[in-house]
């Protein structure tokens, strides 16, 4: 069957279980545009309104459903709008594939019209990206770039196809043999002495815990954790993206680590003498000054991307594989064990954490995030698919919304991507459409994509918008506050009437300004199938604590203020 | 205390596919991480679609292996291996132009040529050209020997390095070009891709 390029990428597209691509027209992707009209059926295309959100929509898809999104857009400008999309991915393991036109290849190189180097762009954040020139390599290529983007630590993959190759024609058939990278090649299975050395130092440790990660979900490896926990009586400490990797009612789980983690985590990652890191990758903001981090604790660490073992903590026992494979060599192996004594101090951090909690504060007249989040949480029943954007939101998002279930709080943990909310809650929405999906955002961030509100109108997506309006740049205000005496440079903020706004998309819309307003604005939004917008008007110097300066240790936090001594 | 020098630098050698951009891409990864690069080499090897690398680096034995694992981690890179860990053969070459213009001169290469693995390869009126092939250590000997007679030009390829004995790089891949070739010679029989 002779096709042409731009069939066979839709050929492909389908191959490889895609439904749903987000994406935005132009000169050189336009025969692939022209192609789709012969799919449409199949293959549905969201046309957002900045190519940033399509790449933000293709990966709160993938993160909602595991799968890989797709993304779309033309060469130069309709490309470099998806840079900050693909860096997102890339810092979250976020699965992608981005399909960009690029100029005829007679004209690479020349400064054509809209032509940029997208692969030289793309090439630290992506990957790995492809130049296709020879339409006989395209579907290949496209099933290589799936395969990269799913497999192993999962990343974005940039296929750029130049418009002559989306015009020409060759005989298309489908690459049915497994992909051949000789390069690339995950590691999998533990060998059988990592196991022994990590199996020797669980039981010797006296005071162990979890630091449970993204890694987790990504490898389904729920239940194999969990029964380690259980099993062996190990406290599990959760990164922001490792939430919902356990169930966070279940009584081993004791917070988030990390610069705004709770006091009883950070304390037991101080105190501990075994972490046992869990598809994670001690990011900065989880462990503070490296110098003092967990100075007593020996460190068994599992990741599936080897070049993050030893890269900023070292590891006694360090095992580079798929967490579910490792755990499950592991696990039949494993000696029951109980720590009382451990989980009695942890437990006393805990109290003293919830003495401290804001929500036991009387805060009369004045709407505080924490409560909006934490009542939100209340009126979903805990069971929503949250999507936050970044900042003092996202963090009291983290504290005061407790997930239940794996995969149902996206954020942008490692970019720290403003921005990212909104769009990447419409991906999520077409990705889990069963779901209740929630964007909670900030008034700075979501300013930045309130764009794809006409994308959520016209796709009628049942996305609820909850804008959380400080008219401040909360977490910059914040450490201003605290490191730069105050001088609030540039982060007050003169906001649009965001009902007002949502009126003009016709999007159903609520302001809220005091606490009893909040249920019947949620139930309001619950009620209606399609976009909603709450606009939540909350104090202004609202400070979000516990909190660990930059580069300071772990266990010197700011701690919450007790009720009284506000 | 003496000032000691400490050698630091470790030499990983790596296969790669023959493909547009794979240079680009260890470059970057260098520059990304702050790795700094002394000298890199690529060559083609005995098999068409794999290049061959030998990388010189400023660093100590435990930034080699962050080295490696980043290398490793890139689709292109087929295999990486630290070669300062097994006995190997090292080379570096440097063409070295030098003044010539006097009797004095010209004795004093000549003499100084023969204690080492080099040949004039070119002799001019005023200059001439001076090949040494060895180790990193011997090249920096022989040109410390002649920079007083007076060097005018240099280059060097940088160092290319092999493990000794049977433990081999294995350079037998296939990839999706010798797959697409393959299948292609089996379609129309001329091995084009069409």
């Amino acid at each position: 069957m002779k096709l042409k390029g731009s069939e066979i990428i839709m050929e492909s597209l389908l191959r490889e279980g895609v439904d749903v691509m987000f994406g935005y027209p132009g000169g050189a992707i336009l025969p692939t545009y022209d192609a789709m009209s012969q799919y449409e059926d199949r293959l549905h295309h969201v046309l957002v309104r900045h190519e940033q959100g399509a790449s933000h929509m293709a990966d709160g898809y993938s993160r909602a459903t595991g799968k890989v999104g797709v993304c779309i857009a033309t060469s130069g400008p309709g490309a470099t709008n998806l840079v900050t999309g693909l860096a997102t991915a890339m810092m979250d393991s976020s699965a992608i594939v981005a399909i960009t036109g690029q100029v005829p290849i007679p004209a690479i190189g020349s400064d054509a019209f809209q032509e940029t180097d997208v692969t030289g762009v793309t090439l630290p954040i992506t990957k790995h990206n492809y130049l296709v020139t020879d339409v006989g390599e395209l579907a290949y290529t496209i099933k290589e770039a799936f395969h990269i983007a799913r497999t192993g630590r999962p990343g974005p993959v940039l296929v750029d196809v130049p418009k002559d190759v989306q015009i020409a024609e060759t005989e298309f058939t489908w690459p049915e043999d497994d992909v051949v990278l000789p390069g690339y090649d995950p590691p999998w299975a533990a060998k059988d002495d990592e196991i022994n050395a990590a199996l020797r130092l669980i039981a010797e440790a006296e005071r162990p815990i979890i630091l449970a990660g993204h890694g987790i979900m990504m490898s389904g490896a729920m239940n194999e954790v969990r029964e380690l926990a259980e099993r062996a009586q190990i406290p599990v400490s959760l990164t922001l993206l490792g939430k919902g990797a356990m169930p966070e009612d279940h009584p081993l789980v004791i917070g988030m680590m990390g610069m705004h983690g709770e006091a009883s985590s950070n304390l037991a990652i101080q105190e501990a003498d075994l972490l046992i890191a869990l598809g994670m990758r001690f990011d900065d903001r989880v462990t503070g000054n490296l110098k003092t981090y967990a100075q007593n604790a020996k460190k068994i660490h599992i990741d599936i991307d080897r070049s993050e073992i030893n890269k900023n903590v070292k590891a006694d026992v360090g095992i580079a594989g798929d967490l579910k494979t490792v755990l499950t060599q592991l696990l039949p192996r494993l000696e029951g064990k109980s720590h009382p004594k451990w989980i009695g101090l942890i437990r006393d951090w805990l109290e003293d954490s919830s003495e401290r909690d804001i929500l036991n504060y009387e805060t009369p007249g004045i709407l505080l995030t924490a409560q909006v989040v934490n009542d939100i949480w209340k009126l979903t029943g805990g069971d929503a698919i949250t999507v936050t954007d970044v900042g003092q939101h996202q963090m009291l998002e983290a504290q005061y919304y407790p997930h239940q279930r794996p995969s149902t709080l996206l954020t942008s943990g490692g970019l720290g991507t403003m921005g990212f909310g909104f769009p990447a809650a419409i991906g999520a929405k077409f990705g889990a459409p069963d779901e209740e999906i929630w964007a909670i955002v900030g008034d700075g961030g979501f300013q930045m994509t309130l764009c794809e509100m006409a994308t959520a109108v016209q796709e009628n997506v049942n996305v609820n918008i909850a804008i959380i309006n400080n008219n401040f740049l909360g977490m910059v205000r914040q450490w201003q506050e605290l490191f730069f005496e105050k001088r609030y440079q540039a982060t007050p903020m003169v906001n649009p009437d965001f009902c007002k706004l949502a009126d003009a998309y016709g999007i159903p819309n609520r302001c809220v300004t005091k606490r009893d307003e909040i249920e019947e604005a949620v139930r309001f939004a619950q009620s209606i199938d399609g976009p909603t917008l709450i606009e939540f008007v909350v104090e202004k110097e609202e400070m979000v604590y516990p909190m660990v300066p930059a580069g300071a240790d772990l266990h010197d936090m700011k701690r919450r203020p007790k009720p009284g001594e506000v | 205390m003496a000032d000691v020098k400490i050698d630091t630098k470790v030499t990983v050698v790596a296969l790669v596919e023959n493909e547009p951009g794979v240079l680009n891409r260890i470059a970057s990864l260098f520059r990304r991480r702050a790795f700094n690069i002394d000298s890199l080499t690529v060559g083609r090897t005995h098999k068409p679609h794999i290049s061959r690398m030998t990388i010189r680096v400023d660093a100590g034995p435990e930034y080699a292996r962050k080295i490696a694992t980043n290398l490793q981690k890139l689709v292109n890179v087929i295999d990486v291996r630290i070669i300062d860990d097994e006995p190997h053969i090292e080379r570096d070459l440097a063409l070295i132009k030098v003044r010539n213009d006097d009797a004095d001169s010209r004795n004093t290469i000549t003499e100084i040529c023969d204690r080492y693995p080099a040949r004039i390869v070119d002799v001019g009126p005023k200059v001439a050209i001076i090949e040494i092939v060895g180790t990193e250590t011997i090249i920096e000997e022989f040109i410390e020997q002649v920079q007083p007679t007076g060097i005018v030009e240099m280059i060097r390829t940088g160092v290319v390095s092999m493990g000794r004995g049977t433990r081999i790089h294995d350079t037998n891949f296939i990839n999706r070009r010798t797959l697409l070739e393959a299948a292609a010679k089996a379609r129309n029989g001329n091995g084009r891709i069409v």
